[in-house]
């Protein structure tokens, strides 16, 4: 199963992200999870967000170009241990991790991972396979 | 081939009587400059030179060279030819130099202007059926009433909306039917660009002609808006100095631009030595008006590179063809001691599909070295998401950069819609060694 997640590229400047943040503020959009690649000369913010279709709407609208992707989230107990073995699944099956973060949740003791894999078909039916949960859009939206 | 002359006895006319035609015209208007205009006149005497000295068009060699400073040093009304009492009218352009340049003109000079634009409207198909939307700026700048009396010449209906307001103009594009269009080639893309995002249907924009100008463009900047928009482009050429908008004009055959030279006598001078070059050899513009009597120019250097050719074009017409100038002897840029023209750059980014035409080059030293760095606008499609593909992109516009201008820059890559949409004329480049 795969949920959306918003890419936005942002320029190293003071305040590039604050004004993205603060459009999904003010639509009252909830920030599941984020992640930031940086590099010398740019950014790419990557989030899972309440509500994407909403997100993106009202960034498009600030004339900010974002992009939709599809990624995995695994649930893993949040343990010594337990992000190895997702890892270990894929690696041993020849599948390459593009990036990863993770996040907490509030009400289980879960800890949850974002997983861009190269084959991400083949990574979701390893995962079911092997009984590693992958979150559905609503159990991510709705926490 | 659509040939649309306006006035097919000046723009068909044989070289023989072309030439007679600009003798007389020469002859007249060395007289009227010197006897009018001290500045100019000590310029003639300088040389020993006399206005009988002055019978036919090949005598144009002996006369002196006039450029921008001249304009400076006999700013504001120095080198008006007549009397403010016959002048009637008034334009400027912002000088790169500090002080404007100031133009006079009699109205005469003025129906000249409105013949001359009339030729250049009327090349693109423009026919007093037309509803001309003049988009360039009203008031000092020639752009826009010398556009606005070309289409009066026609007899177009006219809408003078000048500059500004996008969303206005588009509305009033749409509203009003709009069949031509005149602004700048990159306020036409910006237009184009503000069409589809405001998801506007192009079968509902009834512009079919466009006439681009006042700014270096290139064929691939041209594809881009013919791409977009169902309408044929027209590069036209003018400058201040000579009268505005009008000087030179594209035809239907698109193989450069017809100088209207029973008005604006064309020369191309090598730069360094200032002696006339050949036919299809590149060199410095010049340009004297034959027929002005508010301000006459001769010999003006207008530091634009273009080559000349004389040869009757496929359109029928006989009137002088220059290239699209293809830079300004003092809009180059020398970095690292290479000649880096800005609209090089333009056609490179043009041929990437993922990067939007809007650029900046920013040029600086840092110790010795010059760095040379141009900001490129992803566009709205490009799939962002992996640092890799961004970073890969980043090196495709680097080596292509690279091998069309044989120097290196650093490529920044910036959001889709960081840089400035301008109206007026786009700047392009920020020199930063100039500032000590």
């Amino acid at each position: 199963m795969f949920i959306s997640q918003i890419s936005i590229f942002v320029e190293n400047k003071q305040g590039s992200l604050a004004a993205i943040t603060e459009i999904l503020a003010n639509e009252n959009i909830d920030i599941r999870a984020f992640s930031i690649a940086d590099t010398t000369d740019f950014g790419i913010l990557r989030m899972i967000v309440s509500d994407p279709d909403r997100a993106i709407a009202a960034l498009r609208a600030k004339n900010i170009a974002v992009s939709l992707n599809r990624v995995i989230a695994v649930q893993i107990r949040d343990v010594p241990g337990s992000m190895h073995k997702v890892l270990g699944l894929l690696s041993s099956n020849g599948l390459v991790v593009e990036y990863a973060y993770a996040f907490i949740s509030r009400k289980r003791e879960d800890a949850y991972v974002i997983l861009r894999v190269d084959e991400k078909e083949k990574a979701a039916q390893l995962f079911e396979d092997n009984h590693v949960h992958t979150l559905t859009p609503e159990e991510v939206y709705n926490f | 081939m659509v040939t649309n002359y306006w006035n097919k006895k000046a723009e068909t006319m044989s070289r023989e009587g072309m030439r007679a035609l600009q003798g007389n015209r020469l002859a007249s208007v060395v007289r009227h400059t010197y006897n009018n205009v001290p500045a100019y006149r000590k310029k003639m005497e300088n040389l020993g030179l006399e206005p009988g000295d002055i019978r036919c068009i090949e005598d144009i060699s002996k006369l002196p060279f006039v450029d921008k400073y001249d304009l400076a040093d006999n700013y504001p009304y120095g080198l008006f030819a007549v009397p403010m009492s016959e002048i009637v009218e008034i334009h400027a352009s912002s000088g790169t130099t500090g002080k404007q340049k100031v133009l006079g003109y009699t109205r005469h000079d003025l129906e000249i202007w409105g013949e001359v634009m009339a030729r250049t409207l009327a090349a693109g198909g423009t026919t007093s059926s037309d509803i001309f939307h003049c988009s360039y700026g009203y008031g000092l700048f020639t752009g826009g009433l010398g556009a606005h009396y070309g289409s009066q010449t026609i007899g177009c209906t006219t809408v003078p909306v000048g500059t500004g307001n996008t969303n206005r103009q588009i509305q009033i594009i749409r509203d009003f039917g709009c069949t031509a269009i005149c602004c700048t080639p990159s306020y036409m893309l910006y237009i184009a660009e503000t069409l589809e995002q405001m998801k506007v249907d192009p079968s509902e924009v009834k512009l079919r002609r466009a006439f681009l100008g006042a700014e270096p463009w290139t064929i691939e900047m041209r594809d881009d808006i013919e791409r977009r928009l169902p309408l044929r482009t027209y590069d036209i050429y003018g400058l201040t100095e000579m009268i505005g908008p009008g000087v030179a004009f594209e035809c239907d055959a698109r193989c450069g631009l017809h100088v209207n030279e029973d008005h604006f006598y064309p020369e191309i001078v090598d730069p360094d030595t200032l002696k006339p070059v050949e036919d299809g050899i590149y060199g410095e513009l010049v340009f004297s008006t034959l027929t002005k009597e508010g301000m006459p120019l001769l010999r003006y250097r207008t530091r634009d590179i273009a080559s000349i050719t004389h040869e009757t074009c496929e359109c029928g017409r006989t009137l002088a063809r220059i290239t699209k100038p293809k830079g300004r002897t003092d809009d180059m840029l020398i970095i690292r001691g290479v000649n880096v023209f800005p609209s090089q750059v333009e056609s490179v980014l043009l041929g990437v599909t993922e990067a939007s035409p809007y650029y900046f080059i920013i040029v600086d030293r840092v110790g010795a070295r010059d760095t040379f760095e141009i900001q490129v606008e992803l566009t709205e499609g490009f799939p962002i998401d992996e640092v890799r593909a961004v970073e890969k992109l980043q090196k495709r516009i680097g080596a292509a950069i690279e091998s069309a201008l044989g120097i290196g820059a650093t490529i920044r890559l910036l959001p889709p819609h960081s840089l400035p949409r301008v109206e007026g004329k786009a700047r392009h480049v920020e020199d930063r060694r100039n500032l000590k």
